[in-house]
């Protein structure tokens, strides 16, 4: 294959992906506003809820990636037994559907919960978790994790040379980060603080469950009521058109403010680190974030996992369906997140920048008017209710791809940059410069893509419930049909079998992507 | 042998062909075997010759979005909050039954929508935790030492109930009455199973749910700790229905579905199967322990045209109340 074909099948490729982003993100949104014969205007409550949804967004994105620095940096710095399965236990809230995190949280924070349990033992009064606070406290939960996960990239991919380097030439603990540290968080803090800005921005149950009241409504929330309490599609439309220019303009301002870190190549040697301190601090971190994430999971399997083996059996069929839908929708997330990113290279320049700024549109997309949009799409057409689990792999697909780009397009520039004028000079094009020059090295972003992809694919309840027939229920849905039962205990089983699969699925991709790096 | 496999095929489609298959599009709950769908699919098939084929989902805004293209016979659970929509949809034919049979504690002379089950929205609370439930709305207001959980109205159906109810027990001066709820309130949710969630755990109090919630505890899980709260001034009543699609393929069989819903076959299923009241059983006939919960005496019922008419104002004075 010549260089200029190459070319031409990576752009191709880019542009059948840009297509399905658009036909999922504006189509779809189009579709809904079409129907609806036009925008229509907002109420007072829906400005108040823009307002609420910006500041909860801020709050939590800022504090997520605060916390994670230090911790991403303690993590990075040190070697000890069960690393990898802590690192790999502290993503799992982030892949958590809302429902279960929440119960989960309020086990320890809640009334009952264990933290005012334990103020009660010492005579102090009991604190509420509920209002913005408590917003802030489970969106920090659940983006923690994928803050210092980005970060943890980030560190991995300091090459070891240069800390040895660094060594060599007696830089203090300072100057290493400076000189180091800094120029990778410059390139990634920005990153980190805008995915999650935007994963909050669209927060629908969490925000009202422990917002308190309709004081904390949310924008995603006030196009659910749109939809339900006056069937106003219009007014949806204009919400979801309101989300996204939020969405834009912090996109925008991201990216003024991040900047590339002109990056050197290395032989991907394990790091070791000559400037290590005391090591309580960084233990103390540790172990401090490692409670805050993981006791709410305690308390969910405490909860649920006797209920387990009884689960009625289309419990365990909707589990097997979604994980059909889950490996389906990592699949086509990696190649489409793949041959975006490519064709993001190729292109370069502010076309580039275009084609992944579209990349990352569906995170500001809302799942219910995507939903109701594919639904239109396809009425025309066929019967939309044949193509659910179709529909619900492509749409997971399309959410979960701007976490993909993120993770893997920095790994691919810097392979770009490191290995592609030799890749050039020996003449390996297409196909065989993947194979062998490019995936081996990507493997790391790509395991921990796919494990996101396939996790959050899990817990996903976004579309399915407009399309799915009887049959077709997944396993979130199970896990709802059986709280509208009344079933609270068989509940709480099936949300131990949600979070073991998800959890599953995301260890085993992650573990194959970190290999034998082991970091 | 690749005849045979055809001829088995064809065969097979025109046993098919033979039973008529009822197509009924119902509520999500519907498609799950602990949900009332399996019973209400083997007592129907036991007497009408036919296949009863649920097809399960969003029942409101699938109508809405496929109009005329929805392909089913008949609809069943569609909410009262959702009858006016539903009927301005134009594709309703007239049930054809006799109401006269019913004893829901309101009027219902509806010729489209025929309510299967009913119930009344109430304040439900755990007897280990509160000793001494309020017995009206007033006093409900007036306790500081209660702790609430309750669904948003404009997300929830429960929640729009509650809207009413207030509405029609306190008209203009709502506002105040959501300002002193509010002072109680643990939080406020989008659907009903997040509150009753938060409440089974121990969040609050006291939930927003049904009269007939009580029961599911008693007889599933041998637990008589929770009880509803019963007002003297009334409670809100919330019926599901049913209904006959105008382009029905097998409008017989819809029809005869319709008269299936009042018999007592189905009606004594519903107590148990779907946790709510009978709508064409007189209450000495329900199960015993539904029989014997506390039963509100007097029902708060707006119908759809004045219920329509008063809840947008009625959702102004709720927001300028909740978010002082």
């Amino acid at each position: 294959m010549s260089a200029a074909t190459a070319r031409l099948c990576t752009l191709w490729a880019g542009g059948v992906v840009a297509l399905w982003l658009i036909t999922l993100n504006f189509g779809a949104l189009g579709a809904v506003a079409w129907r609806a014969e036009g925008f229509s205007a907002l109420r007072g409550a829906d400005w108040a809820a823009v307002r609420f949804t910006l500041v909860q967004a801020l709050w939590s994105a800022v504090l997520s990636v605060l916390l994670a620095v230090p911790l991403a940096r303690a993590l990075a710095r040190r070697q000890f037994t069960g690393r990898g399965v802590l690192i790999t236990l502290m993503g799992a809230p982030f892949i958590l559907p809302t429902l279960v995190a929440v119960l989960g949280l309020l086990a320890v924070f809640g009334r009952g919960g264990l933290v005012n349990q334990g103020l009660g033992v010492v005579g102090a009064g009991p604190v509420s978790i509920y209002g913005l606070h408590g917003v802030v406290l489970a969106h920090v939960f659940y983006n923690l994790p994928l803050a210092t996960r980005i970060l943890l990239q980030g560190w991995a991919s300091i090459p070891a040379e240069r800390f040895r380097l660094a060594a060599s030439l007696g830089f203090s603990p300072w100057q290493m980060f400076r000189q180091l540290e800094w120029p990778m968080l410059r390139e990634l803090v920005p990153g980190a603080l805008l995915v999650i800005f935007l994963i909050c921005l669209t927060s629908f149950a969490v925000a009202l469950t422990l917002g308190g009241g309709p004081r904390a409504t949310t924008v995603e929330l006030a196009i659910y009521q749109a939809f339900r309490f006056d069937f106003d599609m219009g007014r949806a439309a204009m919400l979801a058109v309101i989300q996204f220019a939020l969405c834009a303009g912090a996109a925008l301002l991201a990216w003024r403010v991040s900047l590339p870190a002109g990056l050197a190549g290395g032989m991907d040697r394990p790091v070791q680190r000559y400037d290590l301190g005391r090591g309580w601090l960084d233990a103390a971190l540790i172990l401090l974030a490692a409670m805050f994430l993981l006791t709410p999971l305690g308390m969910i399997v405490a909860r649920g996992v006797a209920q387990v083996p009884g689960l009625p059996v289309e419990v365990w069929q909707a589990a097997g369906r979604s994980l059909v839908v889950a490996l389906g929708a990592t699949g086509l997330t990696l190649v489409m997140t793949l041959a975006l990113a490519q064709a993001v290279l190729a292109l370069g320049g502010a076309r580039g920048a275009a084609l992944e700024a579209l990349g990352l549109a569906s995170l500001a997309a809302s799942s219910l008017v995507i939903g109701t949009g594919l639904f239109l799409l396809l009425l025309p057409v066929t019967n939309p209710r044949d193509w659910a689990l179709v529909v619900t792999m492509l749409v997971n697909a399309g959410m979960a791809l701007p976490f993909a780009l993120r993770l893997i397009l920095p790994g691919l520039r810097e392979v770009v940059a490191t290995q592609g004028r030799l890749a050039e000079a020996l003449g390996i094009h297409g196909w065989a410069r993947l194979r062998i020059v490019t995936l081996p090295r990507l493997r790391r972003p790509l395991g921990f893509a796919a494990g996101l992809t396939a996790a959050l694919s899990m817990g996903d309840l976004g579309v399915i419930m407009l399309f799915a027939e009887r049959e077709g229920a997944t396993l979130p849905m199970q896990l709802y049909r059986l709280m509208l039962a009344y079933r609270q205990d068989d509940a709480a089983g099936a949300a131990v079998l949600l979070l073991a699969a998800s959890l599953a699925l995301f260890w085993a991709f992650d573990r194959w992507g970190r290999g034998r790096a082991g970091a | 042998m690749r005849t045979a496999f055809f001829a088995t095929v064809i065969l097979a489609g025109a046993a098919q062909a033979d039973t008529p298959v009822l197509t009924v599009l119902a509520p999500d709950y519907f498609g799950s075997s602990w949900g009332p769908g399996p019973a209400i699919k083997d007592g129907f098939e036991a007497r009408c010759g036919c296949t009863l084929d649920f097809r399960t989902g969003e029942v409101l805004p699938r109508l809405m979005l496929e109009g005329a293209r929805v392909g089913a016979d008949a609809v069943i659970g569609l909410n009262t909050d959702m009858t006016l929509r539903a009927r301005e949809t134009g594709l309703f034919a007239p049930h054809g039954q006799d109401l006269g049979a019913l004893t829901v504690p309101v009027e219902w002379e509806d010729e489209v929508f025929l309510p299967f089950n009913w119930g009344y929205a109430a304040w439900v609370y755990d007897k280990t935790r509160v000793e001494n439930p309020p017995t009206s709305f007033a006093e409900l207001l007036e306790r500081d030492d209660l702790s609430l959980l309750w669904q948003d109205p404009r997300s929830s159906g429960s929640g729009l109930a509650l809207l009413l109810w207030v509405d029609q027990l306190y008209g203009d001066e709502a506002g105040g009455v959501w300002q002193a709820l509010q002072a109680n309130t643990v939080t406020v949710t989008a659907s009903w199973s997040e509150a009753y969630g938060l409440f089974s755990e121990g969040e609050a109090d006291m939930v927003l749910s049904y009269t007939t919630s009580p029961a599911y505890h008693i007889v599933a899980e041998e637990d008589d700790s929770k009880a509803a709260a019963i007002f003297e001034e009334g409670h809100y009543f919330m019926a599901e229905v049913a209904g006959v699609l105008e382009g029905a393929a097998e409008p017989e069989l819809a029809r005869d579905f319709m008269a299936y819903i009042l018999s007592e076959d189905f009606q004594s299923m519903i107590a148990y199967g779907n946790w709510s009241y009978p709508s064409a059983l007189p209450r000495a006939e329900w199960p015993e322990v539904m029989r014997d919960l506390p039963f509100p005496e007097t029902a708060i019922f707006l119908d759809e045209e004045a219920a329509d008419a008063r809840r947008m104002p009625a959702l102004d004075l709720w927001l300028e109340g909740m978010t002082q």
